[in-house]
């Protein structure tokens, strides 16, 4: 019994030297771009982006596997943000490869068909729906991403992607449709 | 003190230049000569609860409310924000959303009343004496009486006369300039009551603890300028009436400011910084009332302008009528206007709907015939420099229009775009008729969308990080809970245990102890 005993505890701290000193001597730095790009994605691992959760669109993006537009949520900012971590040019807007300026978008509940089954919002990743078991759940405008993970689980389909409404406040004019004069002026 | 401030005070009647500007027809001669009238009271009046800049007042009336003049509606929310006011008695008869008199016709909160046609004040704010009261309690009454800047930007005017605790002030301007064309309700107000603007003007500059007045009047407005001579003394102050030439956008807060004191105010920097506050006229007209008389702002005059409408009037409107009806009354329009304007010519907005209301903020009502308007083809620039030489802010308008049409928003409010005003010189003088100030109009709003998003995206990461901490702590919870109760349940098997071998032992004792005896 006794032996048995020594002989594990002395094979156990063998080993964890081993590991110990391995894990010193082969030390791999994490890149610092990884931090600085971690902290600008949104953090909402909503993946929309294709990788696995923002950490792995960071470590993409670090290893120039993926263009700086691929974060949908972030828009154009967040392309400009990350092109001046990563050093490549931010890709002009309407040009290939640019990320569309789309209106940005929001989830809507239709209440007719809403159950109250809380899978929604307990998905949301930046808890922008409000809601009970059994009582009708709402989006909070200003909360929501528009980042489609609700409209994901939802069973009854009772959850749709629209673009935010216009109000008073973030209503601004069209871009005058000229650009005849200002193409031959650039 | 600069060199310009100087001189200014060693010649007080000097007049500086602004540098750039434009000289549009003015065509003020139709609806000059026609004195302020009443209006009779219209079936339906529409008050929107957000007529100023700020946050939107609250409505404190239901539906099927009755409510009489001059009674608290709407109320102030915020520190930025104005109080509404009922203009005639009547009916409550809707609290909802209805179209706002905007470009985009968007919906805004507005409250519908439907008048009884008696016309009976509630009771009025306690009325002051401006010989006595104290500065405070002037913009107080200011506030409660709900007056915003009336030349249009619909500033709140309180908080500007609470300017007084941040800034070091010595003098009031009351902008009487009305530089855009058409308009001439300032013009009419100042030959009418000249006197009340200039008491509304002195009891302002108590408020805000100045002595120097000035009141600046374009000099095509003669009368209105001989009849503001005949007041120059109010409440012991003594005004002083300065004429500047009639050049667009003189009536431009800050460049009055350069006119009358050769001084410059920095970029997106307040007047006040130059000891200098402007109020508009109408603004001083409106103080009067509340102050003296304890009236809140419930009407104003409106202009009612342009070769499409049957007849040019300046019309004393309540607040909330609707457009439709003031044109009604002016005999109707003239065929199909090209362009049906609130405000002036040159910065006025565009409406689709003719049932939206007149707030605190229009000045006029302008319908365009085609000749009026101008409508010729967009060619292409050829940069001459005409937009250049006319931009009172020194802006190059060619440059950032290219700029902003090649997507380059960023470079463009890198020359400047920030500090354009939009007075639209340039759009007015470009030989090519190329709609720079609409670009510039549709930049800043862009620009103001992605500060916003901007915001956003920090709020959503500071979200989701809170999100992220709440459900670590609510597993951490759930595995603590699950430990103590894994612990308890060992416990009590443990005791259960211990119990069933001490009975065992008790047994085997008892057992034993039998077999002894």
């Amino acid at each position: 019994m006794i032996e048995a005993a020594l002989s594990m505890a002395a094979l156990g701290l063998s080993l964890g030297l081993m590991l110990g000193f391995a894990a010193r001597r082969f030390h791999v730095e994490a890149p610092a771009i990884l931090q600085d790009i971690e902290e600008v994605l949104p953090g909402t691992n909503c993946g929309q982006c294709g990788f696995p959760g923002c950490r792995g669109a960071a470590e993409a993006l670090a290893a120039g596997d993926a263009p700086v537009t691929l974060c949908p949520p972030g828009g154009r900012p967040l392309v400009v943000t990350l092109a001046e971590i990563t050093g490549v040019e931010v890709p002009p807007a309407g040009g290939a490869g640019a990320v569309v300026e789309e209106a940005p978008l929001i989830a809507f509940i239709f209440e007719d068909h809403c159950t109250g089954c809380t899978k929604c919002f307990k998905r949301c990743p930046t808890d922008a729906i409000v809601g009970a078991a059994k009582q009708i759940h709402t989006v909070i405008w200003d909360a929501c991403t528009g980042c489609d993970a609700c409209v994901q689980v939802c069973p009854t389909e009772a959850i749709i992607l629209r673009p935010k409404p216009r109000t008073l406040r973030n209503w601004y004019w069209d871009k005058p449709d000229e650009a005849l004069g200002a193409g031959e002026a650039a | 003190m600069n060199l310009s401030a100087l001189l200014s005070r060693l010649d007080p009647g000097r007049v500086f230049g602004i540098g750039g500007g434009v000289h549009p027809k003015t065509r003020k001669s139709l609806s000059a000569r026609a004195a302020i009238e009443p209006m009779p009271l219209p079936p339906l009046l529409r008050v929107p609860l957000q007529q100023h800049i700020g946050v939107e007042a609250e409505a404190i009336v239901q539906r099927d409310d009755l409510v009489l003049k001059g009674q608290l509606i709407g109320k102030a929310r915020g520190p930025v924000s104005a109080n509404i006011h009922a203009p005639t008695s009547g009916r409550v008869i809707a609290v909802g959303h209805f179209a706002a008199p905007h470009p985009s016709g968007l919906p805004v909160p507005t409250i519908t009343i439907r008048p009884d046609g008696e016309d009976r004040w509630g009771p009025r704010l306690p009325r002051l004496r401006p010989e006595t009261a104290a500065p405070d309690a002037i913009a107080a009454q200011v506030a409660a009486a709900g007056i915003v800047g009336m030349g249009g930007a619909t500033f709140p005017s309180a908080v500007k006369l609470n300017l007084r605790d941040r800034y070091a002030l010595e003098t009031l301007i009351i902008n009487a300039a009305e530089c855009e064309p058409y308009l001439t309700c300032d013009d009419r107000l100042m030959r009418e009551r000249a006197e009340e603007i200039a008491d509304g003007a002195a009891i302002m500059a108590k408020a805000l603890g100045v002595k120097d007045i000035l009141i600046a009047i374009e000099t095509n407005k003669p009368e209105a300028i001989t009849a503001m001579r005949l007041h120059d003394v109010a409440l012991g102050y003594k005004i002083r009436v300065k004429t500047v030439p009639t050049l667009y956008p003189m009536g431009s807060e800050k460049h009055l400011v350069k006119a009358l004191t050769g001084q410059e105010t920095p970029a997106r920097a307040l007047t006040a910084e130059l000891g200098i506050v402007v109020h508009n006229a109408a603004t001083a007209h409106a103080v009067h009332l509340a102050v003296r008389y304890g009236e809140p702002l419930i009407s104003r005059v409106v202009t009612v302008s342009g070769r499409g409408v049957a007849r040019q009037a300046n019309i004393q409107a309540l607040i909330g009528t609707p457009v439709s009806d003031l044109l009604a009354h002016c005999g109707g329009l003239v065929g199909e206007p090209e362009r049906l304007l609130l405000g002036g010519p040159m910065m006025g907005q565009p409406i689709q709907n003719q049932r939206v209301p007149v707030v605190k903020g229009t000045n006029g009502i302008l319908a365009l015939t085609k000749a009026e308007a101008r409508t010729d083809a967009v060619m292409p620039c050829i940069r001459c420099g005409s937009c250049v030489h006319v931009c009172p802010c020194g802006l190059m308008p060619f440059e950032m229009n290219a700029r902003i049409q090649a997507d380059d928003l960023e470079g463009a409010s890198k020359t400047g775009l920030m500090d354009c005003i939009a007075c639209g010189c340039c759009s007015f003088n470009c030989p090519s008729n190329i709609p720079l100030v609409q670009a510039f109009n549709f930049a800043k709003g862009r620009l103001a969308e992605r500060k916003s998003r901007e915001h956003q995206q920090q709020e959503t990461k500071r979200l989701a990080e809170a999100r992220q901490a709440r459900e670590a702590a609510v597993a951490e919870a759930k595995r603590a809970a699950m430990a103590k109760r894994k612990a308890e349940q060992a416990a009590k098997k443990k005791k259960a245990d211990e119990a069933k071998a001490a009975k065992a032992a008790a047994a085997a004792a008892a057992k034993a102890q039998e077999g002894a005896s």
